[in-house]
Protein backbone atom coordinates (compact mmCIF):
# COMPACT_ATOMS: atom_id res chain seq x y z
CA UNK A 1 0.00 0.00 0.00
CA UNK A 2 1.46 3.23 -0.62
CA UNK A 3 2.60 5.60 2.51
CA UNK A 4 -0.08 8.63 2.08
CA UNK A 5 -3.23 5.48 2.51
CA UNK A 6 -1.64 3.82 5.04
CA UNK A 7 -3.08 5.14 8.48
CA UNK A 8 -2.21 4.62 12.14
CA UNK A 9 -4.53 2.57 14.72
CA UNK A 10 -5.76 5.02 17.90
CA UNK A 11 -3.38 3.31 20.22
CA UNK A 12 -0.53 3.79 17.81
CA UNK A 13 -1.51 7.13 17.11
CA UNK A 14 -1.22 8.01 20.77
CA UNK A 15 1.70 6.61 20.80
CA UNK A 16 2.94 8.63 18.11
CA UNK A 17 1.64 11.76 18.95
CA UNK A 18 3.30 11.40 22.67
CA UNK A 19 6.51 9.94 21.37
CA UNK A 20 8.28 13.58 20.43
CA UNK A 21 7.64 14.85 24.09
CA UNK A 22 9.04 11.57 25.86
CA UNK A 23 11.83 11.92 23.42
CA UNK A 24 12.82 15.91 24.49
CA UNK A 25 12.27 14.82 28.10
CA UNK A 26 14.92 11.97 28.07
CA UNK A 27 17.18 14.26 26.23
CA UNK A 28 16.89 16.83 28.96
CA UNK A 29 16.79 14.69 31.44
CA UNK A 30 20.44 13.46 30.24
CA UNK A 31 22.17 16.43 29.73
CA UNK A 32 20.57 17.61 32.67
CA UNK A 33 22.40 14.50 34.93
CA UNK A 34 25.21 14.97 32.99
CA UNK A 35 25.91 18.55 33.95
CA UNK A 36 24.78 18.07 37.62
CA UNK A 37 27.48 15.32 37.84
CA UNK A 38 30.34 17.56 36.86
CA UNK A 39 28.75 20.37 39.08
CA UNK A 40 26.16 19.91 41.31
CA UNK A 41 25.74 23.57 41.81
CA UNK A 42 24.52 24.04 37.84
CA UNK A 43 22.07 26.36 37.46
CA UNK A 44 21.69 25.91 33.54
CA UNK A 45 19.71 22.41 33.28
CA UNK A 46 18.12 22.15 36.76
CA UNK A 47 17.32 18.51 37.59
CA UNK A 48 13.62 17.40 38.51
CA UNK A 49 13.89 17.88 42.28
CA UNK A 50 15.03 21.69 41.35
CA UNK A 51 11.96 21.92 39.33
CA UNK A 52 9.67 20.39 41.89
CA UNK A 53 11.51 22.69 44.53
CA UNK A 54 10.69 25.79 42.32
CA UNK A 55 7.78 24.95 41.50
CA UNK A 56 6.40 24.41 45.33
CA UNK A 57 7.82 27.44 46.07
CA UNK A 58 6.33 29.45 43.59
CA UNK A 59 2.67 27.87 42.96
CA UNK A 60 2.29 26.71 46.71
CA UNK A 61 4.16 28.67 49.43
CA UNK A 62 3.36 32.40 50.27
CA UNK A 63 5.87 34.84 49.13
CA UNK A 64 7.71 36.13 52.78
CA UNK A 65 7.54 39.45 51.66
CA UNK A 66 3.88 39.86 50.05
CA UNK A 67 2.45 36.52 51.59
CA UNK A 68 0.99 35.75 48.08
CA UNK A 69 1.22 32.83 45.78
CA UNK A 70 3.39 34.42 42.98
CA UNK A 71 2.48 31.78 40.14
CA UNK A 72 -1.45 32.26 40.86
CA UNK A 73 -0.60 36.24 41.08
CA UNK A 74 1.24 36.20 37.87
CA UNK A 75 -1.32 33.96 36.16
CA UNK A 76 -4.15 36.41 36.86
CA UNK A 77 -2.22 39.31 35.99
CA UNK A 78 -1.31 37.83 32.27
CA UNK A 79 -4.70 36.30 31.92
CA UNK A 80 -7.05 39.97 32.70
CA UNK A 81 -4.34 41.36 30.32
CA UNK A 82 -4.72 38.99 27.51
CA UNK A 83 -8.29 38.67 28.06
CA UNK A 84 -8.83 42.46 27.46
CA UNK A 85 -6.42 42.62 24.94
CA UNK A 86 -8.23 40.11 22.64
CA UNK A 87 -11.90 41.04 24.14
CA UNK A 88 -11.22 44.70 22.37
CA UNK A 89 -10.04 43.04 19.25
CA UNK A 90 -12.83 40.49 18.76
CA UNK A 91 -15.15 43.55 19.20
CA UNK A 92 -13.00 45.76 16.90
CA UNK A 93 -12.25 42.93 14.42
CA UNK A 94 -16.00 42.18 14.25
CA UNK A 95 -17.96 45.01 13.80
CA UNK A 96 -15.06 46.45 11.00
CA UNK A 97 -14.90 42.94 9.14
CA UNK A 98 -18.42 42.73 8.64
CA UNK A 99 -18.65 46.10 7.57
CA UNK A 100 -16.05 45.80 5.44
CA UNK A 101 -17.12 42.71 4.18
CA UNK A 102 -21.04 43.60 3.00
CA UNK A 103 -20.38 47.48 2.11
CA UNK A 104 -18.70 48.26 -0.83
CA UNK A 105 -18.23 52.01 0.57
CA UNK A 106 -16.83 51.18 3.81
CA UNK A 107 -14.56 48.55 2.09
CA UNK A 108 -13.35 51.22 -0.36
CA UNK A 109 -12.38 53.55 2.85
CA UNK A 110 -11.22 51.15 5.21
CA UNK A 111 -9.68 48.21 3.36
CA UNK A 112 -6.54 49.67 1.97
CA UNK A 113 -6.16 52.03 5.55
CA UNK A 114 -6.50 48.49 7.49
CA UNK A 115 -4.38 46.78 5.01
CA UNK A 116 -1.64 49.31 5.40
CA UNK A 117 -2.13 49.38 9.69
CA UNK A 118 -1.68 45.31 9.64
CA UNK A 119 2.26 46.19 8.01
CA UNK A 120 3.38 48.06 11.05
CA UNK A 121 5.00 45.94 13.37
CA UNK A 122 3.42 46.14 16.82
CA UNK A 123 6.42 45.89 19.02
CA UNK A 124 7.74 49.31 17.25
CA UNK A 125 5.17 50.84 18.81
CA UNK A 126 5.50 49.18 22.13
CA UNK A 127 8.00 52.91 23.38
CA UNK A 128 5.14 54.88 21.98
CA UNK A 129 2.44 53.43 23.49
CA UNK A 130 4.34 53.40 27.00
CA UNK A 131 5.36 57.15 26.28
CA UNK A 132 1.46 57.81 25.68
CA UNK A 133 -0.32 55.67 28.21
CA UNK A 134 2.20 55.46 30.47
CA UNK A 135 3.65 52.32 31.85
CA UNK A 136 0.12 50.83 33.81
CA UNK A 137 -2.06 48.28 32.39
CA UNK A 138 -3.69 50.33 29.67
CA UNK A 139 -0.31 50.15 27.28
CA UNK A 140 0.08 46.40 27.94
CA UNK A 141 -3.88 45.60 26.36
CA UNK A 142 -3.23 48.55 24.05
CA UNK A 143 -0.86 46.55 22.39
CA UNK A 144 -2.02 43.44 22.53
CA UNK A 145 -5.00 44.90 20.69
CA UNK A 146 -3.27 46.78 18.16
CA UNK A 147 -0.91 43.69 17.42
CA UNK A 148 -3.95 41.50 16.91
CA UNK A 149 -6.76 43.17 15.58
CA UNK A 150 -5.82 43.98 12.13
CA UNK A 151 -5.02 40.78 11.11
CA UNK A 152 -8.47 39.59 12.39
CA UNK A 153 -10.19 42.16 10.62
CA UNK A 154 -8.44 41.13 7.14
CA UNK A 155 -8.97 37.27 7.77
CA UNK A 156 -13.45 38.06 8.95
CA UNK A 157 -13.82 40.53 6.12
CA UNK A 158 -12.36 38.02 3.60
CA UNK A 159 -14.44 35.87 4.62
CA UNK A 160 -17.25 37.61 4.86
CA UNK A 161 -16.73 38.30 1.22
CA UNK A 162 -15.80 35.18 0.43
CA UNK A 163 -19.73 33.77 0.97
CA UNK A 164 -21.69 32.88 -2.21
CA UNK A 165 -23.33 35.78 -3.84
CA UNK A 166 -25.79 33.70 -4.87
CA UNK A 167 -26.41 33.47 -1.02
CA UNK A 168 -26.48 37.41 -0.75
CA UNK A 169 -28.83 37.29 -3.80
CA UNK A 170 -30.97 34.23 -1.96
CA UNK A 171 -31.88 36.80 1.36
CA UNK A 172 -32.40 39.83 -1.14
CA UNK A 173 -35.21 37.80 -2.63
CA UNK A 174 -36.57 36.68 0.53
CA UNK A 175 -36.94 40.48 1.23
CA UNK A 176 -33.82 40.51 3.69
CA UNK A 177 -32.36 44.70 4.17
CA UNK A 178 -28.82 45.58 4.38
CA UNK A 179 -28.87 45.67 8.17
CA UNK A 180 -30.89 41.89 8.39
CA UNK A 181 -28.18 40.58 5.95
CA UNK A 182 -25.30 41.61 8.25
CA UNK A 183 -27.22 40.17 11.24
CA UNK A 184 -28.99 37.10 9.91
CA UNK A 185 -26.86 35.95 7.51
CA UNK A 186 -23.35 37.11 6.98
CA UNK A 187 -22.66 37.51 10.92
CA UNK A 188 -23.78 33.83 11.88
CA UNK A 189 -21.12 32.31 8.91
CA UNK A 190 -18.48 34.60 9.91
CA UNK A 191 -18.59 33.51 13.76
CA UNK A 192 -16.83 30.73 13.40
CA UNK A 193 -14.21 32.26 11.37
CA UNK A 194 -13.63 34.64 14.02
CA UNK A 195 -13.16 31.93 17.01
CA UNK A 196 -10.70 29.94 14.36
CA UNK A 197 -8.73 33.58 13.94
CA UNK A 198 -9.39 34.03 17.60
CA UNK A 199 -7.31 30.55 18.08
CA UNK A 200 -4.41 30.94 15.65
CA UNK A 201 -4.04 34.62 17.13
CA UNK A 202 -3.26 33.07 20.67
CA UNK A 203 0.29 32.71 20.11
CA UNK A 204 0.96 37.01 18.66
CA UNK A 205 -1.30 37.81 21.55
CA UNK A 206 1.17 35.72 24.27
CA UNK A 207 4.20 37.19 22.36
CA UNK A 208 2.93 40.88 22.51
CA UNK A 209 1.96 40.16 26.42
CA UNK A 210 5.28 38.85 27.60
CA UNK A 211 7.30 41.66 25.53
CA UNK A 212 4.99 44.01 27.42
CA UNK A 213 5.54 42.72 30.77
CA UNK A 214 9.40 42.33 30.11
CA UNK A 215 9.69 45.74 30.08
CA UNK A 216 7.77 47.15 32.51
CA UNK A 217 5.09 45.47 35.04
CA UNK A 218 5.06 44.77 38.49
CA UNK A 219 3.55 40.92 38.29
CA UNK A 220 2.63 38.85 35.25
CA UNK A 221 4.23 35.73 33.72
CA UNK A 222 6.64 37.49 31.50
CA UNK A 223 7.78 39.77 34.06
CA UNK A 224 8.52 36.73 36.67
CA UNK A 225 10.27 35.26 33.76
CA UNK A 226 12.32 38.33 32.86
CA UNK A 227 13.13 39.19 36.64
CA UNK A 228 14.52 35.79 37.50
CA UNK A 229 16.55 35.51 34.61
CA UNK A 230 18.98 37.96 36.10
CA UNK A 231 19.41 35.20 38.64
CA UNK A 232 19.66 32.50 35.82
CA UNK A 233 17.13 30.51 37.65
CA UNK A 234 16.18 28.17 34.79
CA UNK A 235 14.11 26.02 37.53
CA UNK A 236 11.59 28.80 37.57
CA UNK A 237 11.98 29.70 33.72
CA UNK A 238 11.14 26.77 32.82
CA UNK A 239 8.10 25.43 34.74
CA UNK A 240 6.89 29.23 33.85
CA UNK A 241 7.30 28.80 29.73
CA UNK A 242 5.48 25.46 30.21
CA UNK A 243 2.93 26.67 32.54
CA UNK A 244 2.31 29.44 29.59
CA UNK A 245 1.81 26.80 27.08
CA UNK A 246 -0.39 24.75 28.48
CA UNK A 247 -2.65 27.61 29.32
CA UNK A 248 -2.54 28.53 25.28
CA UNK A 249 -2.59 24.95 24.51
CA UNK A 250 -5.67 24.07 27.14
CA UNK A 251 -7.26 28.11 25.05
CA UNK A 252 -7.38 26.96 22.09
CA UNK A 253 -8.99 23.79 22.83
CA UNK A 254 -11.70 25.37 24.42
CA UNK A 255 -12.01 27.64 21.71
CA UNK A 256 -12.71 24.76 19.40
CA UNK A 257 -14.90 22.83 21.36
CA UNK A 258 -17.27 26.26 21.98
CA UNK A 259 -16.83 26.50 18.28
CA UNK A 260 -18.57 23.44 17.75
CA UNK A 261 -20.71 23.50 20.70
CA UNK A 262 -22.23 26.80 19.50
CA UNK A 263 -22.43 26.32 15.79
CA UNK A 264 -22.40 22.55 15.05
CA UNK A 265 -23.33 23.32 11.55
CA UNK A 266 -20.00 24.94 10.88
CA UNK A 267 -18.33 21.17 11.47
CA UNK A 268 -20.66 19.40 9.33
CA UNK A 269 -19.62 22.05 6.73
CA UNK A 270 -16.05 21.52 7.03
CA UNK A 271 -14.39 20.04 3.71
CA UNK A 272 -16.81 20.78 1.69
CA UNK B 1 -51.00 38.52 -12.76
CA UNK B 2 -46.91 38.75 -13.18
CA UNK B 3 -46.48 39.15 -16.80
CA UNK B 4 -43.13 40.10 -18.13
CA UNK B 5 -42.10 42.18 -21.30
CA UNK B 6 -38.47 42.29 -22.43
CA UNK B 7 -37.91 44.93 -24.93
CA UNK B 8 -34.37 45.10 -27.29
CA UNK B 9 -32.58 44.02 -24.38
CA UNK B 10 -28.80 44.10 -24.59
CA UNK B 11 -26.28 43.29 -21.96
CA UNK B 12 -22.54 44.00 -22.71
CA UNK B 13 -19.89 43.10 -20.38
CA UNK B 14 -16.98 45.88 -21.30
CA UNK B 15 -16.19 45.26 -25.21
CA UNK B 16 -18.19 41.87 -25.35
CA UNK B 17 -21.57 42.21 -26.09
CA UNK B 18 -22.95 39.14 -24.46
CA UNK B 19 -26.36 39.03 -25.39
CA UNK B 20 -27.75 41.46 -28.25
CA UNK B 21 -31.66 42.45 -28.80
CA UNK B 22 -33.29 40.20 -26.91
CA UNK B 23 -36.94 40.47 -27.00
CA UNK B 24 -39.67 38.46 -25.57
CA UNK B 25 -43.23 38.54 -24.15
CA UNK B 26 -43.91 35.80 -20.98
CA UNK B 27 -47.62 35.68 -20.20
CA UNK B 28 -48.45 35.45 -16.93
CA UNK B 29 -48.14 31.79 -15.30
CA UNK B 30 -46.14 30.74 -18.27
CA UNK B 31 -43.63 27.70 -17.68
CA UNK B 32 -40.66 29.06 -20.46
CA UNK B 33 -37.61 26.88 -20.34
CA UNK B 34 -34.63 28.14 -21.49
CA UNK B 35 -31.64 26.18 -23.75
CA UNK B 36 -28.66 27.26 -25.74
CA UNK B 37 -24.79 26.16 -25.69
CA UNK B 38 -22.71 27.10 -22.63
CA UNK B 39 -21.69 30.97 -22.30
CA UNK B 40 -24.32 32.25 -24.28
CA UNK B 41 -25.73 34.39 -21.32
CA UNK B 42 -28.44 32.17 -20.36
CA UNK B 43 -27.44 32.87 -16.65
CA UNK B 44 -26.87 36.64 -17.21
CA UNK B 45 -30.33 36.90 -19.10
CA UNK B 46 -31.63 35.44 -15.42
CA UNK B 47 -29.85 37.63 -13.63
CA UNK B 48 -31.39 40.75 -15.15
CA UNK B 49 -34.78 39.54 -14.54
CA UNK B 50 -33.70 39.07 -11.12
CA UNK B 51 -32.66 42.53 -10.47
CA UNK B 52 -28.69 41.36 -9.75
CA UNK B 53 -27.71 43.18 -12.89
CA UNK B 54 -28.74 45.80 -15.01
CA UNK B 55 -29.56 45.20 -19.04
CA UNK B 56 -27.17 47.98 -21.01
CA UNK B 57 -29.41 48.77 -22.95
CA UNK B 58 -33.57 48.00 -23.42
CA UNK B 59 -36.30 47.63 -21.11
CA UNK B 60 -37.59 44.88 -18.78
CA UNK B 61 -41.49 45.20 -17.51
CA UNK B 62 -42.97 43.36 -15.15
CA UNK B 63 -46.44 43.45 -15.20
CA UNK B 64 -45.77 47.00 -17.34
CA UNK B 65 -43.79 48.30 -14.07
CA UNK B 66 -39.61 48.76 -15.08
CA UNK B 67 -38.50 46.12 -13.04
CA UNK B 68 -36.81 47.28 -9.53
CA UNK B 69 -33.16 47.59 -9.68
CA UNK B 70 -32.47 45.18 -6.76
CA UNK B 71 -33.55 41.36 -6.07
CA UNK B 72 -36.98 41.34 -3.74
CA UNK B 73 -39.39 39.32 -2.91
CA UNK B 74 -41.67 39.35 -5.79
CA UNK B 75 -38.86 37.25 -7.91
CA UNK B 76 -37.70 33.88 -5.84
CA UNK B 77 -34.75 32.29 -7.13
CA UNK B 78 -33.07 28.54 -7.10
CA UNK B 79 -29.81 28.48 -8.19
CA UNK B 80 -27.58 25.11 -8.83
CA UNK B 81 -26.04 25.38 -5.59
CA UNK B 82 -25.91 27.85 -2.83
CA UNK B 83 -29.25 28.63 -2.53
CA UNK B 84 -29.72 28.04 1.18
CA UNK B 85 -27.76 28.63 4.18
CA UNK B 86 -25.86 26.64 5.79
CA UNK B 87 -26.32 27.73 9.25
CA UNK B 88 -30.02 27.40 9.57
CA UNK B 89 -32.02 24.39 9.71
CA UNK B 90 -34.44 22.98 6.99
CA UNK B 91 -37.11 24.09 9.06
CA UNK B 92 -35.01 28.17 9.51
CA UNK B 93 -34.36 28.18 6.28
CA UNK B 94 -38.10 28.13 4.97
CA UNK B 95 -39.29 30.65 7.72
CA UNK B 96 -36.47 32.78 6.83
CA UNK B 97 -38.18 35.01 4.51
CA UNK B 98 -41.28 35.09 6.73
CA UNK B 99 -39.20 35.89 9.54
CA UNK B 100 -37.46 38.48 8.01
CA UNK B 101 -40.12 39.98 6.23
CA UNK B 102 -42.21 40.29 9.98
CA UNK B 103 -39.45 41.68 11.80
CA UNK B 104 -37.82 44.00 9.98
CA UNK B 105 -35.01 44.89 12.96
CA UNK B 106 -34.44 41.46 14.73
CA UNK B 107 -34.70 39.32 12.01
CA UNK B 108 -36.55 36.88 14.07
CA UNK B 109 -40.03 35.76 15.25
CA UNK B 110 -41.16 34.52 18.90
CA UNK B 111 -44.47 33.53 20.64
CA UNK B 112 -47.91 33.20 18.88
CA UNK B 113 -46.31 35.29 15.57
CA UNK B 114 -43.59 32.48 15.41
CA UNK B 115 -45.82 29.38 15.56
CA UNK B 116 -48.22 31.10 13.27
CA UNK B 117 -45.29 30.99 10.17
CA UNK B 118 -43.71 28.01 11.81
CA UNK B 119 -47.27 26.20 10.79
CA UNK B 120 -47.19 27.72 7.46
CA UNK B 121 -43.30 26.06 7.01
CA UNK B 122 -44.20 23.04 8.03
CA UNK B 123 -47.01 22.75 5.78
CA UNK B 124 -44.39 24.07 3.14
CA UNK B 125 -41.83 21.62 3.60
CA UNK B 126 -44.50 18.57 3.90
CA UNK B 127 -45.61 19.84 0.33
CA UNK B 128 -41.90 19.22 -0.96
CA UNK B 129 -41.70 15.90 0.75
CA UNK B 130 -39.28 16.80 3.26
CA UNK B 131 -41.11 15.90 6.51
CA UNK B 132 -39.21 14.78 8.83
CA UNK B 133 -35.73 16.73 8.24
CA UNK B 134 -36.74 19.44 10.10
CA UNK B 135 -34.03 19.94 12.26
CA UNK B 136 -31.49 18.73 10.27
CA UNK B 137 -28.97 21.52 8.57
CA UNK B 138 -28.17 21.44 4.97
CA UNK B 139 -24.63 19.70 5.12
CA UNK B 140 -26.86 16.67 6.56
CA UNK B 141 -29.32 16.51 3.23
CA UNK B 142 -29.00 15.00 -0.41
CA UNK B 143 -28.30 17.13 -3.28
CA UNK B 144 -32.08 16.24 -4.18
CA UNK B 145 -33.58 16.75 -1.00
CA UNK B 146 -31.26 20.11 -0.80
CA UNK B 147 -33.13 21.82 -3.59
CA UNK B 148 -36.49 20.96 -2.75
CA UNK B 149 -35.27 23.07 0.64
CA UNK B 150 -34.41 25.93 -1.92
CA UNK B 151 -38.00 25.55 -3.97
CA UNK B 152 -39.51 25.67 -0.43
CA UNK B 153 -37.49 28.50 0.65
CA UNK B 154 -38.27 30.22 -2.47
CA UNK B 155 -42.12 29.63 -2.66
CA UNK B 156 -43.26 30.49 0.78
CA UNK B 157 -42.80 33.84 0.05
CA UNK B 158 -45.40 33.74 -2.78
CA UNK B 159 -43.35 35.27 -5.60
CA UNK B 160 -44.87 36.46 -8.92
CA UNK B 161 -41.82 35.08 -10.39
CA UNK B 162 -39.78 32.22 -9.92
CA UNK B 163 -36.16 31.93 -11.79
CA UNK B 164 -34.69 28.95 -12.11
CA UNK B 165 -31.01 28.29 -12.72
CA UNK B 166 -30.38 24.83 -13.81
CA UNK B 167 -32.16 24.03 -10.27
CA UNK B 168 -31.53 19.91 -11.31
CA UNK B 169 -28.23 19.91 -13.02
CA UNK B 170 -26.69 17.95 -10.62
CA UNK B 171 -29.14 15.81 -9.96
CA UNK B 172 -29.41 11.91 -10.59
CA UNK B 173 -31.92 11.04 -13.54
CA UNK B 174 -34.02 8.96 -10.58
CA UNK B 175 -34.01 11.87 -8.00
CA UNK B 176 -34.72 14.38 -10.76
CA UNK B 177 -37.91 12.71 -12.47
CA UNK B 178 -39.17 12.90 -8.60
CA UNK B 179 -38.56 16.69 -8.43
CA UNK B 180 -40.50 17.03 -11.67
CA UNK B 181 -43.38 15.73 -10.85
CA UNK B 182 -42.91 18.50 -7.27
CA UNK B 183 -42.07 21.19 -9.65
CA UNK B 184 -45.40 20.58 -12.05
CA UNK B 185 -47.44 20.45 -8.88
CA UNK B 186 -46.15 23.56 -7.62
CA UNK B 187 -46.80 25.54 -10.89
CA UNK B 188 -49.68 24.04 -11.19
CA UNK B 189 -50.95 25.13 -7.29
CA UNK B 190 -48.92 28.89 -6.88
CA UNK B 191 -50.04 31.58 -8.75
CA UNK B 192 -46.31 32.26 -10.52
CA UNK B 193 -44.35 32.61 -13.92
CA UNK B 194 -41.80 30.38 -14.19
CA UNK B 195 -38.23 31.16 -15.75
CA UNK B 196 -36.31 28.05 -15.76
CA UNK B 197 -32.49 27.56 -17.70
CA UNK B 198 -31.74 23.90 -18.38
CA UNK B 199 -29.11 21.85 -20.53
CA UNK B 200 -31.39 19.49 -19.92
CA UNK B 201 -33.75 19.14 -22.93
CA UNK B 202 -36.14 16.43 -21.75
CA UNK B 203 -36.63 18.40 -18.94
CA UNK B 204 -37.55 21.71 -21.21
CA UNK B 205 -40.22 19.77 -22.88
CA UNK B 206 -41.00 17.78 -20.05
CA UNK B 207 -41.95 21.02 -17.79
CA UNK B 208 -42.13 24.00 -20.17
CA UNK B 209 -44.80 25.49 -21.42
CA UNK B 210 -42.37 27.14 -24.11
CA UNK B 211 -38.63 26.39 -24.72
CA UNK B 212 -36.97 28.76 -25.73
CA UNK B 213 -33.17 29.12 -27.23
CA UNK B 214 -30.20 31.09 -26.71
CA UNK B 215 -27.78 31.14 -29.62
CA UNK B 216 -25.02 33.54 -31.46
CA UNK B 217 -26.02 34.07 -34.83
CA UNK B 218 -22.34 34.62 -35.86
CA UNK B 219 -19.91 32.32 -33.20
CA UNK B 220 -17.19 32.61 -35.82
CA UNK B 221 -13.90 33.32 -33.18
CA UNK B 222 -12.90 37.09 -34.73
CA UNK B 223 -16.86 37.72 -34.32
CA UNK B 224 -17.07 36.53 -31.06
CA UNK B 225 -16.66 39.72 -28.96
CA UNK B 226 -18.92 41.76 -31.43
CA UNK B 227 -22.06 39.48 -31.66
CA UNK B 228 -24.18 38.44 -28.76
CA UNK B 229 -26.66 35.80 -28.30
CA UNK B 230 -30.40 35.95 -29.32
CA UNK B 231 -33.45 34.21 -29.12
CA UNK B 232 -33.22 31.74 -32.36
CA UNK B 233 -35.74 29.94 -31.34
CA UNK B 234 -38.96 29.86 -29.79
CA UNK B 235 -41.31 26.73 -29.42
CA UNK B 236 -44.69 26.51 -28.05
CA UNK B 237 -45.59 22.91 -26.38
CA UNK B 238 -48.27 21.33 -28.29
CA UNK B 239 -50.24 20.45 -27.02
CA UNK B 240 -50.52 23.48 -25.00
CA UNK B 241 -49.89 23.05 -21.01
CA UNK B 242 -51.60 25.55 -18.55
CA UNK B 243 -51.22 26.27 -15.25
CA UNK B 244 -54.03 24.33 -13.00
CA UNK B 245 -55.19 22.71 -16.10
CA UNK B 246 -54.52 19.07 -17.06
CA UNK B 247 -53.43 18.10 -20.63
CA UNK B 248 -56.63 17.80 -22.62
CA UNK B 249 -55.42 14.82 -25.22
CA UNK B 250 -53.69 12.92 -21.46
CA UNK B 251 -54.92 14.20 -18.06
CA UNK B 252 -51.88 12.86 -16.13
CA UNK B 253 -49.27 14.31 -18.95
CA UNK B 254 -48.24 17.06 -16.71
CA UNK B 255 -48.62 15.54 -13.37
CA UNK B 256 -51.01 15.99 -10.94
CA UNK B 257 -53.18 18.92 -10.58
CA UNK B 258 -54.82 20.04 -7.28
CA UNK B 259 -58.32 21.67 -7.43
CA UNK B 260 -56.79 24.78 -5.56
CA UNK B 261 -54.93 25.71 -8.95
CA UNK B 262 -56.34 29.21 -10.87
N1 LIG C 1 -19.35 39.41 -14.54
C1 LIG C 1 -18.95 39.17 -15.81
N2 LIG C 1 -17.95 39.88 -16.35
C2 LIG C 1 -17.55 39.65 -17.61
N3 LIG C 1 -18.06 38.71 -18.41
C3 LIG C 1 -19.06 37.95 -17.93
C4 LIG C 1 -19.55 38.13 -16.60
N4 LIG C 1 -20.53 37.23 -16.38
C5 LIG C 1 -20.66 36.53 -17.52
N5 LIG C 1 -19.77 36.95 -18.45
C6 LIG C 1 -19.64 36.42 -19.81
O1 LIG C 1 -20.91 36.36 -20.36
C7 LIG C 1 -21.07 35.19 -21.12
C8 LIG C 1 -22.32 34.47 -20.72
O2 LIG C 1 -22.18 33.93 -19.42
P1 LIG C 1 -23.36 33.15 -18.72
O3 LIG C 1 -22.88 32.72 -17.39
O4 LIG C 1 -24.60 33.94 -18.76
O5 LIG C 1 -23.51 31.88 -19.67
P2 LIG C 1 -24.53 30.67 -19.57
O6 LIG C 1 -25.33 30.68 -20.81
O7 LIG C 1 -25.28 30.70 -18.31
O8 LIG C 1 -23.55 29.44 -19.61
P3 LIG C 1 -23.68 28.04 -18.83
O9 LIG C 1 -24.67 27.24 -19.61
O10 LIG C 1 -22.33 27.44 -18.95
O11 LIG C 1 -24.12 28.30 -17.44
C9 LIG C 1 -19.80 34.37 -20.96
O12 LIG C 1 -19.05 34.52 -22.14
C10 LIG C 1 -19.09 35.01 -19.81
O13 LIG C 1 -17.71 35.01 -20.06
MG1 LIG D 1 -25.25 29.52 -16.45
Amino acid sequence: MRWINSRPANGTRLALALLPFVLVLIAYAIGSAERLAENPNDKLLPGLTGFADAINRMAFVPEARTGSYLLWVDTLASLQRLGAGLAIATAIALLLGLVIGILPYARALLSPFVGAISMVPPLALLPILFIVMGLGETSKIALIAIGVTPIMIRDLALKAIELPREMIVKAETLSASSWQIALRVVLPQILPRLITCLRLQLGPAWLFLIAAEAISADSGLGYRIFLVRRYLSMDVIFPYVIWITLLAVATDILLDRLRIAVFPWSELEKGK
Amino acid sequence: MSALSIKNVWKEYGDQIVLEDVSIEIASRAFVALVGPSGCGKSTFLRMLLGQETQTKGKILLDGEPLPKEPGPDRGVVFQRYSVFPHLTVLGNVMFGKELQASRFAGRLFGAARRAVEEEARAMIAAVGLMGSENKYPAQLSGGMQQRLALAQALIMRPKVLLLDEPFGALDPGIRAEIHTLMKKLWHEAPMTVVMVTHDMREAFTLGTRVVAFERPRDRPEEKLRYGATITKDITIWPPRQAGVPSIFRPDRDGPVSSKGQ
